[in-house]
Parts: C-alpha cells; sequence; structure tokens
C-alpha cells in the first residue's frame, strides 16, 4: 500500500513535468504546424541556466530568471532561424530543429563540460514533507507539483481569458484571418515558440536538481516526450495530459516493479525449468523492460488508434 | 453532340448522397444520373456543394448516407485510387500536379496503372513504349510539346490547368470530372481550353462543375443545378434556361446573359 | 539522343568502377584504407537513405534500425560459419544483411509508413528508440554493453582470399556498394522509383492516378531496409564488431545528415555527403572536441542557406559553367569566400578557445576580431554575390 501511494505520487509530479514540456511542444506544433525536435533542449537550457544564476543568485531568483532566459534564446531561434526555414517546408524546420539540438546539446558540452554539474535542491526545500507509512517524502517534489498547476493554470487562464490568448488561438486556426484584421502574427509566433521554451525551460529548472543535470538529459527526456505527444494525439492539450499521466505512472511504476512473467506463472502454479529456452526470454523483469514500454504504448497507438487517445489532427 | 449511345446505360448514378460536416448539413439528399458517353454540366452559386459532391464521388470524403456507383458498381465511400481504377478520373480546382517532375513525367506516371505496370521496381521506364506513347500522345493533345522537360511547377497558370487536365485523362478512364477547369483563365485561354475540353473528351463521359455560362453551354448536353446541396433540376441547356426554379435560385440575368 | 545518353551513363559508371579500384593505391596508408572502407558503408546506407527522404519524401529518424540488424544478424552468421554451423561465403553475407533489412523493414515499415511527414517522422523515431532499448534487454542476441564479436577470416581462404587484410575488405565492400549504386539508380527508373517521387511531391493526387500511397511508401522502405542492411553486414565484416549503438539515435542522425549536406535532391548528393561527413568525423575527431558541434553547424547552415545541399549548390552553377560566365562570378565569390573564411576561423577560433578553457588574452581578442570582421563584410559580399547573380539571369535563362 505504502509503495503504491508513494509511487503514485512520484509518479504524478513526473507525470506534470512531462505535461509542462509536452504542452510547450503540443502547443507550438498546433500553431505553427512545426515540431521542435529541439524541445528538450530547451528543457535542458533551463537546468543549465538555473544552475549558473543560482550560483549567483541563489535557488529563487533563479526560478524566475532562468525560464525567462531560455525564453529569450527561443525566441531569437524562431525570429533567426525557424521563421527563415518556415518557407522551406515542414520538412526543413523538423530537420532545423534537429540540427538545433545537436548544437544546443555541443554548446553545453562547450560551456559546461562534459560532466553532470552540481545543482542541487535548494536547502529551503530540502525537508521531508510528510512521512507516509515508513517511506518519507521530500517537500520538493511536492514543490514541484504546486509550481507545475500554477504554472498550467496560469497558462489556461491567459489563453481563455485574456485579450492576447483570444488571438493566439485565433492564430491557431485562423492565421490569416488575424493577419489581415491586423495582429503581426508572425510575432504571435514569435511569442508562442518563446512560451513553449520558457515552459520547458521551467520543466527544466524544476526537474534538473531532482533528476540530474548533465548534457544527454536533453535526449533522454525528448523521445519520451515524443511519445506523450504520440499517445495524447498530436495537437491535442488535453490528450496531452493524460498521456503524460499515463507514461509518467509506466516510468515510475515499471522502474519499481521487479516482476517477471516467470513470476506471475509462479502465481499460477507453473514453474519454468531453468534450462529451457524461454527462461532467458520470460525471466525479464518489468523493471528490466521499463525503457521500452512507453515506446511499445506508442506503436501499439499508432497500429490500432493512428490519431493518438484525442487527436484531432491528421498530420 | 448526340446524347450517347446507349440510352439506357447509365455511367454514374448517385442515389439519395447525403453528407454533413459536424452539424453543417452540405448535400441534403442528391440524386443524379449520368449517362454514358455524355457531357454533363454542374452549375449551382457558391456554396451549393459542388466541389464537396466531387469528393464524395471521387473517393476524397466519406459520403453519410445514400449510394454513388460507377457502370453499376457501388464505389460509395471506396478508397480514392481503387475508384480510380475502376476508371474514374477527376481533375482539380486548385492546381494539383506533381511539382517537382517534369511535364512528360507527370503524365507518364498517370499511364503506369492503366497499363499494368502497378508497382513494378523491375522495368525501366524507359523500354516502356506503350507509357511513353500514350505519355507522348496526351502531351499533343494538351498542347503542351515544347515545355516536355520542364520542371511542373515552374509552368504558367494555364500550362498547369492544362497539365492538370493531361494527368486527368492519360490514363484513359472513361468518366471524367473536371472541377471549375477554366477558373481564373482569361477569355482566350478559356477558349483554348473549351476547344481541349471538347477534344479529349469526345468518347467519354464528362461530368463538369464550371461557374462560366459560355463554357457551361458551349460544351454540355445536359445541365444539373444544385442549389444548397440539392439538385433542383436537371436537364438540356435550353430547359434549364427556361426553368423558373432555376432563374430564382440562380441570378436569372446570367442565364439570359448568353442569348448573344 | 538517347544512343548518346546510354553512352554518357555507361562511361559514368565506367569511371565510378575505376575510380574504386584505383583509389587505394593512391591511398594506399593504413588509415586511409579504413577511411575508404568506412566511405563505402556509408555510401550505400546514405544511399538506401535517400530513397526514403529524397525520393518519397519520407524523413525517417529509424533508419540505423535496419543497418544495425542486419550487422548483427550477419555478425551471428559469421559465427555460425565459424563453427562450420552455415556454408556462406564470407563475399555473400552482406546478402544475409540485406535479407534481414528487408524483413524488418517490411514489419515494421507496414506499421509506419500509413502516414507521411511528421508523424511519420516521429513513429521513425519511437521505434527506433524502442529497438535500441530492447538491445539492452536481450543480451543474447544483442551481446549487451560489449556487442558481438567476430572473425571475418572464418570462411576460410577462397582463391586467394581471406578478408584478413584490409585491402581486401575494402575490395569487397567497393564491390557492394558499386552493386548497390547501380541498384539503387536503377530503381528510380522503374515506375515504382517515379511514383515514390510522385508520391513525395503529391500524395492526394498519387491516388487519382490509381496509386495507393501508402502502398508505394511500404515498398520504397523495404528496399531501402534492405540496402541498409547491406551496408550493416560490410561493417560488421569490416570492424568485426558491431555494439547497439549503430542501431541507436546517433546512427539514424548521422545517416541524415550526411544525406541532407550532400543534397537529398540528386541521387548522388548522398554519396558526396557520406564521403564528406566520414572523411570530417575521422579527421576533424583527431584535431578537435568541437567537431560534432561544427557539423551541427554546418547542418544548420546548409539548412538556412541551401537545403538542396551540396549537390544542389553544384548545380545550380551548371547554367553559368555551360554560358561561360564562370569568370564573371569570380571577384564577388572571392571576396565572400574571403570574408567568409574570416568569420570562419574567428568562430573556429572562439569554439576552440573555450573548449581548451584558454585564458583571456591575445588569441581571444584576435579571434573575437576576425569573426567581427568577417561577420561585418559577410553580409555585403553575399549581397554583391546576389547582385551578380541577379544580372547574369537573362542570359543563363537560356541554358537552364
Amino acid at each position: 500500500m505504502e509503495f503504491f501511494l508513494i509511487t503514485l505520487l512520484n509518479s504524478l509530479s513526473y507525470g506534470l513535468l512531462l505535461f509542462m514540456l509536452s504542452s510547450g511542444l503540443t502547443l507550438i506544433f498546433s500553431m505553427m504546424g512545426v515540431l521542435n525536435f529541439a524541445h528538450a533542449s530547451f528543457y535542458m537550457l533551463g537546468a543549465y541556466f538555473a544552475y549558473q544564476t543560482g550560483l549567483v543568485f541563489g535557488f529563487w531568483p533563479a526560478l524566475f530568471l532562468a525560464p525567462i532566459l531560455v525564453g529569450i534564446v527561443g525566441a531569437i531561434t524562431e525570429r533567426y532561424g525557424l521563421r527563415k526555414v518556415h518557407k522551406f517546408g515542414h520538412v526543413a524546420e523538423l530537420l532545423f530543429t534537429f540540427g538545433l539540438a545537436y548544437v544546443i546539446e555541443e554548446i553545453v558540452h562547450l560551456i559546461w563540460g562534459r560532466a553532470p554539474v552540481d545543482y542541487r535542491i535548494p536547502d529551503s526545500l530540502n525537508f521531508t514533507l510528510f512521512t507516509l507509512f515508513n517511506t518519507q517524502y521530500p517537500a520538493y517534489r511536492a514543490f514541484m507539483m504546486l509550481v507545475s498547476v500554477g504554472m498550467l493554470a496560469s497558462l489556461f487562464l491567459v489563453l481563455t481569458k485574456t485579450r492576447i490568448g483570444m488571438i493566439v488561438q485565433a492564430s491557431l486556426t485562423h492565421p490569416d484571418m488575424v493577419q489581415a484584421l491586423g495582429h503581426n502574427v508572425p510575432r504571435v509566433f514569435m511569442l508562442v515558440f518563446a512560451g513553449g521554451c520558457a515552459l520547458a525551460g521551467l520543466a527544466g529548472v524544476l526537474g534538473g536538481n531532482l533528476f540530474i543535470t548533465e548534457p544527454s538529459m536533453a535526449f533522454a527526456v525528448g523521445s519520451i516526450v515524443f511519445v506523450v505527444v504520440v499517445l495524447g494525439g498530436m495537437g491535442s492539450l488535453v490528450g496531452a495530459f493524460i498521456a503524460s499521466l499515463l507514461i509518467g505512472a509506466i516510468q515510475t511504476f515499471s522502474v519499481a516493479l521487479d516482476l517477471s512473467f516467470l513470476d506471475l506463472m509462479g502465481v499460477l502454479g507453473v514453474t519454468i525449468d531453468p534450462d529451457s529456452n524461454w527462461y532467458g526470454g520470460l525471466s525479464i523483469t518489468i523493471s528490466q523492460m521499463a525503457p521500452v514500454l512507453p515506446y511499445l504504448l506508442m506503436v501499439l497507438m499508432l497500429i490500432v488508434r493512428p490519431r493518438g487517445l484525442m487527436g484531432t489532427r491528421e498530420s | 453532340m448526340e446524347l450517347g449511345k446507349d440510352m439506357n446505360h447509365e455511367a454514374l448514378v448517385l442515389t439519395d448522397v447525403r453528407k454533413q460536416f459536424g452539424h453543417t448539413k452540405i448535400i441534403n439528399g442528391v440524386n443524379l444520373d449520368i449517362i454514358a458517353g455524355e457531357r454533363h454540366a454542374l452549375i449551382g452559386p457558391n456554396g451549393a456543394g459542388k466541389s464537396t459532391l466531387f469528393n464524395l464521388i471521387s473517393g476524397r470524403f466519406p459520403v453519410s448516407s445514400g449510394s454513388i456507383s460507377l457502370h453499376g458498381s457501388e464505389i460509395t465511400n471506396k478508397e480514392p485510387q481503387v475508384i480510380n481504377r475502376l476508371g474514374l478520373s477527376r481533375s482539380f480546382q486548385i492546381t494539383n500536379i506533381f511539382p517537382k517532375l517534369t511535364v512528360f513525367e507527370n503524365l507518364r506516371c498517370a499511364v503506369f496503372w492503366a497499363l499494368g505496370y502497378r508497382y513494378s521496381f523491375f522495368r525501366r521506364v524507359s523500354a516502356l513504349q506503350d507509357a511513353r506513347e500514350r505519355a507522348e500522345q496526351t502531351l499533343g493533345m494538351i498542347g503542351l510539346e515544347n515545355r516536355r522537360e520542364k520542371m511542373a511547377g515552374e509552368l504558367t497558370y494555364a500550362e498547369q490547368r492544362a497539365l492538370e487536365i493531361g494527368i486527368t485523362i492519360a490514363s484513359g478512364a472513361d468518366v471524367i470530372l473536371l472541377d471549375e477547369p477554366t477558373a481564373g483563365m482569361s477569355r482566350s485561354e478559356t477558349d483554348a481550353a473549351v476547344a481541349l475540353i471538347s477534344r479529349v473528351t469526345e468518347e467519354k463521359t464528362l461530368l463538369m462543375v464550371e461557374h462560366d455560362m459560355g463554357v457551361v453551354f458551349n460544351i454540355a448536353d445536359r445541365i444539373s443545378v444544385l442549389v444548397y446541396g440539392e439538385v433542383i433540376a436537371t436537364g438540356t441547356p435550353t430547359e434549364i434556361r427556361a426553368n423558373k426554379k432555376v432563374q430564382e435560385a440562380y441570378l436569372g440575368t446570367q442565364l439570359e446573359g448568353d442569348e448573344e | 539522343m538517347r544512343e548518346m545518353l546510354n553512352t554518357s551513363r555507361l562511361l559514368f559508371w565506367g569511371g565510378v568502377a575505376l575510380l574504386f579500384l584505383l583509389l587505394p593505391f593512391v591511398f594506399s596508408g593504413g588509415f586511409s584504407l579504413s577511411m575508404l572502407s568506412q566511405m563505402g558503408i556509408m555510401i550505400i546506407f546514405a544511399l538506401s537513405y535517400n530513397m526514403l527522404l529524397g525520393q518519397t519524401g519520407l524523413l525517417s529518424f529509424g533508419h540505423a534500425v535496419y543497418f544495425g540488424l542486419g550487422a548483427f544478424v550477419t555478425a551471428h552468421a559469421i559465427n555460425f560459419v565459424e563453427v562450420g554451423a552455415f556454408g556462406l561465403p564470407i563475399s555473400f553475407m552482406p546478402l544475409v544483411g540485406g535479407m534481414t533489412g528487408l524483413v524488418f523493414s517490411l514489419i515494421l515499415g507496414f506499421v509506419t509508413t500509413r502516414r507521411p511527414g511528421t508523424p511519420f517522422a516521429m513513429i521513425s523515431l519511437g521505434i527506433a528508440e524502442m529497438v535500441a532499448a530492447s538491445a539492452l534487454m536481450f543480451t543474447t542476441f544483442f551481446g549487451g554493453e560489449g556487442g558481438i564479436v567476430t572473425n571475418r577470416t572464418a570462411g576460410g581462404v577462397n582463391w586467394g582470399v581471406s578478408y584478413g587484410p584490409q585491402i581486401q575488405v575494402y575490395f569487397l565492400i567497393a564491390a557492394w556498394c558499386f552493386v548497390s549504386m547501380v541498384l539503387m539508380f536503377a530503381i528510380t527508373r522503374t515506375p515504382l522509383g517515379r511514383i515514390a517521387n510522385a508520391v513525395r511531391d503529391n500524395p492526394e493526387r498519387a491516388q487519382f492516378i490509381g496509386y495507393n500511397p501508402t502502398r508505394v511508401r511500404w515498398l520504397m522502405m523495404s528496399l531501402a531496409g534492405f540496402f541498409a542492411g547491406i551496408a550493416g553486414a560490410l561493417s560488421t565484416i569490416n570492424y568485426e564488431i558491431i555494439t547497439a549503438e549503430a542501431l541507436g539515435l546517433m546512427a539514424s542522425g548521422n545517416v541524415v545528415l550526411m544525406a541532407f549536406i550532400g543534397g537529398i535532391g540528386q541521387f548522388w548528393g548522398p554519396m558526396i555527403g557520406a564521403v564528406l561527413v566520414t572523411l570530417l568525423q575521422s579527421a576533424l575527431s583527431n584535431f578537435t572536441q568541437a567537431w560534432l558541434l561544427y557539423f551541427g553547424l554546418l547542418f544548420l547552415l546548409i539548412i538556412l542557406f541551401s537545403p538542396g545541399g551540396i549537390s544542389n549548390l553544384i548545380m545550380i552553377h551548371l547554367p553559368a559553367w555551360r554560358a561561360g560566365v564562370v569568370r564573371r562570378l569570380m571577384p564577388s565569390y572571392g571576396l565572400a569566400f574571403l570574408s567568409g573564411g574570416i568569420a570562419f576561423i574567428g568562430v573556429v577560433g572562439v569554439i576552440e578557445l573555450l573548449y581548451r578553457q584558454v585564458a583571456f588574452g591575445v588569441p581571444w581578442i584576435g579571434s573575437a576580431l576576425m569573426l567581427l570582421i568577417g561577420g561585418f563584410f559577410l553580409p555585403r559580399t553575399t549581397r554583391a554575390v546576389r547582385k551578380v547573380w541577379e544580372d547574369l539571369s537573362p542570359e543563363l535563362a537560356r541554358w537552364s
């Protein structure tokens, strides 16, 4: 019971982090039709910027500064990079963001080196929030969830209740009309791109010190975010939310479960001779399979329901 | 322009075809019988659903209800390529060609399936005489011989429209759907297009959407009028001109103006 | 006219064959031979990738899966030969790799080719990650971290060839490379090849001329997987080891880079990319830690300014060559290259200094200065180049 609750809480905090990442990606995709391959790179930048500014200013200012810095980088990327490539089509845009991911990772190598940096949970948050049965639940995870929910709630409010939000929503489906009405649609695009990147950066600030901050973190998380987006249905925020929680749960639970088919069969009263050929395959535990599960799920989804859980757009 | 050899043979039959997108009803029970060998025009005010009807017939969209049959066999909701292989070919209102292939290649690709080459990756296209001849023939018909090796994406608008028609007829399909073939053309370009269309649809069944009444009355054996997703009248050009309902629904002056 | 074309094409292939034959005698050092061998393998791989991207419009981020699987199965096959359980000569081992690639791309391709464009790219990524992740699970087949080791001389000596010396392996690779090149080129000249181009340009229109775009993509994917598997098998033979890394994202990303830098619009584009990238990878990594950064930057530059790649750049200049006006382009090109070169040295300087963590001083100021100067003049000189092209365009129109 204790295991289940703790793991559930952990998967929730991880899932919310995934949603922060995938929501930004979904927004950018919905609006501009561009799948930002480098999205996880901005996540990484968020962590590194937070580390660096944290050294100078401390954690709390860094929490605000880092995402803004990442947003600025995002805006520059859109303005001088993506916008130029836009006329060459979606494939070119995808490839551009792909190359960007390489370059950002290498620049991070350049500046901060290849080893993980010591980006730590600030002391003010480094305590146990509560103890559930025998396990201590860290306050930092709760803090993460709080910030995630707060950020997403305010995003939702901005999109639905403010004027700029209306313009963004309209530009989602009718960019030409919005431009004809006098709004600066390219600027809106830049804003949305920067916003999505800033969101990823914030996720990085939060996640970087909980997980590890090193140059390969982008590629590790990046693929998972894609799985989330495909599962949820490209272009659907609600789908991304459900998929984020689902994948969060799958990844968190599967890593902790040391069960295998053999164990299952054992429960059913069936035993297999260790020398038989099947033993090797069946003795693989769920935790060993954990890395594959999200992708397996994605492939299954693509076979059964190509547009994802809540997908609307074809591509 | 005789009304076809076999008065009883209907090439294309639509029976109570309906289509709605969400709550919006675009096509509200269309019944249409296209006789083999005739040239049939589909006219109607903007938004009446003419292009949607074409999309339903050619398999681009599925119908909400009703049935469509080609030479007696059911083609409702079949995939576009399946319908095409059964002998129905269409052009598009917005030019839809293969921009990075040459004009000749565009036409040659259109004949492969009809000639049975399917997905073959064993035969060199340069050795396929019949494909080349058919493509050359079509090239001649649409008058783009001197643009043979040009990238299709680099042609002028009128040339692309001609190529569009070329791709549509190259395979030798006997039921041709043309969606506003003269859209955006000047007077002289339109005249050339009309001559082309008459030439290439000589032995075939033609269903054409058009706005240009001059073209319609020039080419069509029969006309159907589509208003708000329903066919309100079908008949010869003379009958349609005289039809009160049509005059009311569809800016009477436009029909009479072509008496000159 | 057609006769002439055939002769020129024969000459071309003859020339290529001759080049393959003579190269190892020109570049005869051990290092060069290894590099030439690697280039041969990568040429096959990159060309197979372009069947997907350049010819059918499928951007795949998981093509290395077929390369890798072909390599692994071949490794096991060779090991079977060593224990006498399998009798295929090493020379024909690439077929094993090819068949593996074919089978897997048939299976995986069936699922993935239903949607083109961005969804396909993502799906290919997911599959690649899935296979790479499983590789660490199934250690018997994939050999875990250490991979599978094999012995390329396992087939014994046949007609004096044991595949022990690198030069023999080079000729094996060259032969398969040549055959693969000819075959892949031939495929572009078949109905399937042409229709694949049509599907790339306008999948919907392809439906309306009787073709099922999904089926076309699936077939092209399978063929591309076949050749990727051949490349993988040759890699196993060449290096006598194969690890799970060869299946992964890095390897898939690499082939994207190669094809794109070389140019996806011409058949021979990816060949240039394969040669160039292999050269840079081997040579550069000896000089600088930042070689991957340079690659990324090169890639970005090409996407931003010449998405057709190097082959496209060459093709654009052909009319100028035919019209004989290349000399007129020289002055403006010279200036542009000069300012570009200065900026380039500046960029390299900054990057290298950062990597080596050199303290602030003269080298820094020098690099920064070159960067600024080059960067200042570059837009102006490129504008001049563009102007020369504009002035020349009426003349060139006759030749294009």
